[in-house]
């Protein structure tokens, strides 16, 4: 290979190449471009005359330089040039890549991918053979599977990090048993691990063992402890050298459960120390809702711990049946209870709506035989929305007469009068020991002390589902606590006391660990192999090699012993769940440490990192091309052909028109009010729908241009200009009466505008829903088409019960005295909200006591616009009825209108008109 | 070219017949079945008029005057057809067009002349192609010959009017682009007015021809190849050569109006209708 600083050339030879382009600049030089042939029939006139310039003789210069440059471009990219070339001598013989695939590789996993892929390239190059080999997952002892490069280098985006630590045993079995003479290169992730000197010596006696090891320290996270409220958070570092930093992320559900990034603290490593902590003194509330910590920026499963339910602190409600008693302290149903639960719960104490309101996870009734019945209610709600109730006996259990002869809602099961006492003072027999734990028991597993004795109990009547209920039992079967599961919550009754009267179970240790099953308490730190005991974990989420959760789907359980153990490919790190309590699996343990690699004499680890071969050639000749490119474009335009292509100029033009677009005015300042609503609000203005249809929209203008001039010219209200309104963003508050033609393919309006126009109704608008047709076939029939499009059109708004309008209606006298309410058509009934259907005729009225309900819409048929209509000279627009009789037809329409108008905006003032005779009676007096 | 009769006749639909203006009323005397509106030779009657000193005692119409004591001549209306010829350049300049696929002059200039031809036929005048042998005359079966001999190409570069078979006092309408020499046209046009012969030069030209939008290095060749001119800078020739179009227009423009012809100029960019309108106004003798 010929270097020449930085770039190396695989076929330099081609480079003799660039020597020629002098030469080649004198013959483009002399050639002038070639002329194009042109047919002309007025050749004629053009025969004589003489060229004044000689410019275009020669190509110019710098379309010359421009192709020397492509060449130039062409002749470097096919000499083959390689940007840092790897000058190393290429070995012989196969090529072992060894990956460390712990999770400590994780973060710069693609780093180490390329730098394989390198590898990869190179001894395809050299035709050498390849295995590429897991730690994790090392072939058979002896064997070399073997492979081509390129094929191997096909499988490397298939290889991912494994969540856990890997030694290097299995790898050292595998490379006392090779024979071969292999060349290996080892990606190291830079950790301390068992039999990896070992490795490394076995294989550098098999030949040459380059190792790339990324010099950047690896991070890990320990579990959270918690302690005293504060909760410690422990991060490590494979390389004590300088001071450092790191952040530590806390993630977890906010109250609508998304997740969010709920704690951020900053970690510092002081100078050669390899672990940093922090106390972090967190509020319950969020502190139960982490679901994991993060170190930032590293994607490594070891820099992520999950919380589980050490870290929660569940807030436990104790109830006592009377406070205020008489009694010793440590007779009190609750002081065990308050022992157990004090380092590892939060007890709440007090009334118990109180405590139900502030949302307990568990609510523990020692010896309450009866609560008041809103209490009750309010507890079995909050049992059935998930709640666990734990209840204990006692004598006043025990002498109450709750669950006796029939099921009481709170307790799991029924109770017999009385109880028993057994090796008591007055009684035979021996104090009663526990029976072992059922399997299907939560408390499967745990050993039972033999001091735990029970000499009192409440009895369960015997009953079908007992066994099934009874989750511990007396030696003898004779349940002690019970269960049932009720809504999403469960029952539990403790068949003896909380306190040691009756049993000297609440002195035992047992009875802390029945509490924790029960999810009642939890424990700080990650449990031990015996609590684990007989119990059964299910996975529910797992992280994988880069620290991402990740649903775990259908997988098998585990037992609580195989979860004490350290991760592995059997136990993949992530959170499990039996019942109520979860349990994380983490990478790294409460102990973990974080070691460097330790090699052995002559070996050390290497990174190239900046210095990655890269071939130029591809981009050498992607510049040729596009240079060449450009020189076509110039030489058409130098010869004149390319302002004749047919369509350049268009196309250039519209790109230019793209470029030149400018960015849409910002639209009017929101601040702003629209003046249409500003002069609407400001005085009386008729409005109409915009149906779509243009010509229905100008009679409708016309027509309540040509009405609002008639009132203005009758009544003392002026109105201003009609306008038009979108319903879909018109602001509909400020028009008092909306004119709605119906026409059959209207569109209906959106959602939205339908919940703008319901509330316009609300607030006392008015539409006057009109479709034209003539009511042919009768309101309500819905067979002409305007007709059912109006049923559809109205069905989402708020209409009142209708009614033709009746003869003492309002609108039939709020301005002129009216019959009939034409417009193009007469006779034909316009609708109303009906009356109240208590309204009746006082003695001596003309009207029926109407006050109330202004109606919201009015609908008819008689194409009231048209018959309003006026053109810009005052003229009406269409012709109505016949003759004289057609010109009252008119007028009566106005009227209708000014009614209408009036009515919309007096409302039922006229209607109290039917008082007057009262009232001038009364004066009379 | 099958399509030229059916262009020419849809193009011609909407103009009334052509009834070519007879300048030579005593001449050109053919018996044509179209009234001229005013007494003279022909079958039809025209009118009684009272009969003068110099009538031929026969012309007295005996059945009319025996009605009255004055004696009548009966006269017949003047029944006389115009023959029109037609020279449609077909020579290979005409054969050019700027725009691809558009229409060369040829076809604008056939199109032309064949529409005109309808509405004159249609008028019962008698049309012919100045280099058909045949004598003008009236009929469907003659626009079809015209149709089958515009749709012949002739092999020159550039084409000259034919004016041994213009008939005495006939009309004549010369399409071509007159890009040639123009000697010869000044002599047809010369020998036509000769005879009495008046009638229009349509000068038909391509838009490029009209505008030289050319530029760079660029070889110009007749359409036939037997010119050929080159230039480094086209786009430098365009003024010169807009110049000596000009001159070339009005050199026509002039040599019309010495020989009482007129002269009208068309691109094929333009409708055909134009043209044709124009001509419609020339025969009737408006212009």
């Amino acid at each position: 290979m010929f270097t020449l600083g930085p770039v190396g050339f695989t076929a330099p030879w081609l480079l003799l190449g660039l020597l020629a382009l002098p030469v080649l600049w004198w013959l483009l030089r002399a050639v002038p471009p070639a002329p194009m042939r042109r047919a002309f029939p007025a050749v004629t006139l053009l025969l004589g005359l003489e060229d004044r310039d000689h410019d275009t003789d020669r190509t110019p210069w710098w379309l010359l330089l421009l192709r020397m440059l492509a060449l130039a471009a062409m002749i470097l990219g096919f000499a083959g040039p390689v940007l840092n070339p790897d000058t190393r001598a290429p070995g012989a013989g196969p090529l072992v890549v060894l990956l460390d695939d712990s999770w400590a590789a994780a973060s710069d996993w693609r780093a180490r991918i390329a730098a394989v892929t390198q590898a990869l390239d190179g001894a395809q190059n050299a035709g050498r053979p390849v295995a590429v080999l897991r730690v994790s997952q090392p072939p058979a002892p002896g064997e070399l599977p073997l492979r081509a490069a390129g094929d191997a280098a096909g499988a490397l985006p298939g290889i991912s990090p494994r969540p856990w630590t890997s030694s290097h045993e299995a790898a050292l079995g595998w490379a006392q048993g090779l024979d071969t003479a292999v060349e290996t290169l080892w990606l190291s992730d830079g950790l301390a691990s068992e039999g990896r000197a070992a490795l490394a010596r076995v294989l550098a006696a098999l030949g040459p063992v380059t190792v790339l090891e990324p010099p950047a320290p690896r991070y890990g996270l320990t579990p959270a402890r918690i302690a005293n409220g504060l909760v410690t958070l422990t991060a490590l570092r494979s390389r004590p050298s300088a001071a450092d930093a790191v952040t530590v992320i806390g993630y977890g559900p906010d109250p609508a459960g998304i997740e969010r990034e709920l704690v951020r603290a900053g970690l510092d490593f002081s100078a050669g120390a390899g672990s940093a902590s922090i106390e972090l003194s967190l509020p319950p509330e969020l502190r139960n809702r982490i679901t994991r910590f993060q170190i930032e920026d590293v994607r490594a499963a070891g820099a992520v711990t999950l919380a589980d339910d050490s870290l929660r602190r569940r807030k436990v409600a104790l109830v006592e049946a009377s406070a205020g008693r008489e009694a010793l302290e440590l007779l009190s149903p609750l002081y065990y209870l308050r022992k157990a639960l004090a380092p590892t719960a939060e007890v709440l104490e007090g009334p118990l709506t109180d405590l139900i309101a502030a949302g307990p996870d568990v609510v523990i009734l020692a010896d309450v035989a009866s609560l008041a019945p809103a209490d009750a209610d309010a507890l079995q709600r909050w049992v059935a929305e998930g709640g666990l109730l734990l209840r204990f006996a006692g004598p006043r259990l025990a002498a109450a007469d709750t669950g006796r002869g029939e099921d009481d809602p709170l307790l799991p099961v029924r109770l017999r009068v009385g109880g028993r006492t057994v090796g008591g003072a007055m009684s035979w027999g021996a104090p009663r020991r526990l029976a072992a734990f059922d399997e299907a028991s939560p408390f499967y597993g745990l050993a039972i002390p033999d001091d735990v004795t029970v000499t009192s109990q409440v009895l369960a009547e015997p009953g079908p589902e007992l066994a099934a209920r009874t989750i511990a039992a007396l030696a003898d079967g004779t349940p002690l606590v019970t269960r049932k599961p009720l809504g999403d919550g469960q029952l539990v009754l403790v068949h003896t006391t909380a306190n040691a009267e009756w049993s000297t179970l609440p002195l035992s240790g047992l009875f802390v660990q029945m509490l924790e099953r029960l999810a009642v308490s939890t424990r700080a730190g990650s449990p031990d192999r015996d609590e684990l005991a007989g119990t059964t974990w299910i996975p529910d989420q797992l992280i994988d090699g880069f620290g991402t959760l990740k649903d775990a789907g259908n997988r098998p359980g585990l037992s609580g012993e195989a979860l004490a153990g350290p991760p592995g490919p059997n136990l993949r790190p992530g959170l499990y769940r039996s019942e109520a309590r979860r349990i994380a699996v983490n990478v790294l343990g409460p102990e973990a440490e974080l070691a460097p690699a330790a090699w052995p004499a002559g070996l050390s680890p290497e990174w190239t990192d900046e210095r990655v071969e890269r071939d130029l050639s591809g981009w050498l000749l992607l510049g040729a091309l596009a240079l060449l490119a450009f020189d076509l474009i110039a030489s058409l335009a130098l010869s004149g052909r390319l302002a004749r292509a047919a369509g350049t100029t268009p196309a250039l033009l519209a790109l230019g028109m793209v470029l030149a677009l400018p960015t849409p005015a910002p639209a009017q300042t929101e601040g702003g009010i629209d003046p249409a609503i500003l002069s609407a609000a400001d005085n009386v203005t008729l409005a109409y729908v915009i149906t779509g249809d243009p010509s229905v929209d100008r009679v409708s203008l016309a027509g309540l241009k040509g009405l609002s001039d008639q009132i203005f010219m009758r009544s003392s209200v002026e109105p201003s200009a009609p306008v038009g309104l979108d319903l879909e963003n018109a602001e509909l508050a400020v028009y008092p009466l909306l004119y709605w033609p119906v026409i059959a393919d209207q569109p209906a309006p959106s959602a939205k505008a339908y919940a703008r126009l319901n509330g316009y109704l609300r607030a006392g608008g008015m539409i006057l829903f009109d479709t034209r047709d003539a009511d042919i076939a009768g309101f309500g029939s819905g067979v002409t088409p305007e007709g059912t499009r109006l049923r559809s059109l109205a069905r989402p708004l708020d209409i009142p019960p209708l009614e033709p309008i009746p003869e003492d209606h309002v609108l039939t006298r709020t301005f002129y005295l009216l019959g009939d309410f034409p417009g193009r058509h007469a006779g034909h009934e316009v609708w109303v909200e009906a009356a109240p259907p208590d309204a009746e005729r006082v003695e001596g009225m003309p009207f029926r006591n109407l006050n109330d309900g202004v109606t919201p819409v009015i609908i008819g048929g008689n194409d009231w616009a048209a018959a309003w209509a006026v053109d810009d000279s005052g003229q009406p627009m269409f012709p109505v009825g016949r003759g004289y009789a057609g010109e009252r037809q008119r007028e009566m329409a106005y009227r209708f209108g000014v009614n209408l108008v009036m009515y919309v905006l007096t409302g039922n003032y006229k209607s109290d008109q039917v008082h007057v005779p009262a009232l001038l009676e009364r004066l009379g007096q | 070219m099958s399509m030229l009769r059916p262009r020419a006749e849809a193009l011609a639909e909407p103009l009334p017949p052509l009834l070519a203006r007879a300048r030579h009323l005593a001449a050109g005397v053919v018996l044509g079945e179209h009234g001229r509106r005013r007494p003279g030779l022909g079958d039809a009657f025209w009118q009684f008029r009272p009969a003068q000193p110099g009538d031929p005692a026969r012309a007295i119409d005996w059945r009319r005057s025996a009605r009255s004591d004055q004696h009548f001549v009966q006269e017949k209306e003047w029944q006389a057809a115009q023959a029109v010829m037609f020279w449609v350049d077909r020579a290979a300049s005409m054969q050019f067009t700027s725009a691809k696929g558009g229409e060369t002059k040829a076809a604008r200039a056939a199109l032309i002349a064949l529409a005109s031809a309808v509405l004159l036929v249609n008028g019962g005048e008698r049309v012919g192609l100045t280099d058909m042998d045949a004598p003008p005359m009236r009929g469907s079966l003659q626009l079809e010959r015209i149709a089958t001999a515009l749709s012949a190409e002739a092999s020159q570069d550039y084409g000259a009017p034919r004016t041994a078979t213009l008939p005495r006092h006939s009309r004549a309408v010369f399409l071509s682009d007159f890009l040639g020499p123009l000697d010869p046209l000044e002599a047809a046009l010369t020998t036509a007015a000769d005879r009495g012969v008046g009638g229009a030069l349509v000068q038909v030209l391509d838009p490029a021809e009209e505008a030289f939008p050319f530029d760079g290095r660029t070889v110009f060749h007749s359409v036939g190849g037997s010119l050929e001119y080159e230039t480094r800078q086209a786009a430098d020739l365009r003024p010169r050569y807009m110049d000596r179009l000009a001159a070339r227009k009005a050199r026509l423009a002039d040599l019309a109006r010495q020989t009482g012809w007129q002269y009208h100029l068309h691109h094929t960019s333009d409708p055909p209708t134009v043209a044709l309108l124009w001509l419609y106004r020339a025969l009737e003798g408006r212009i």
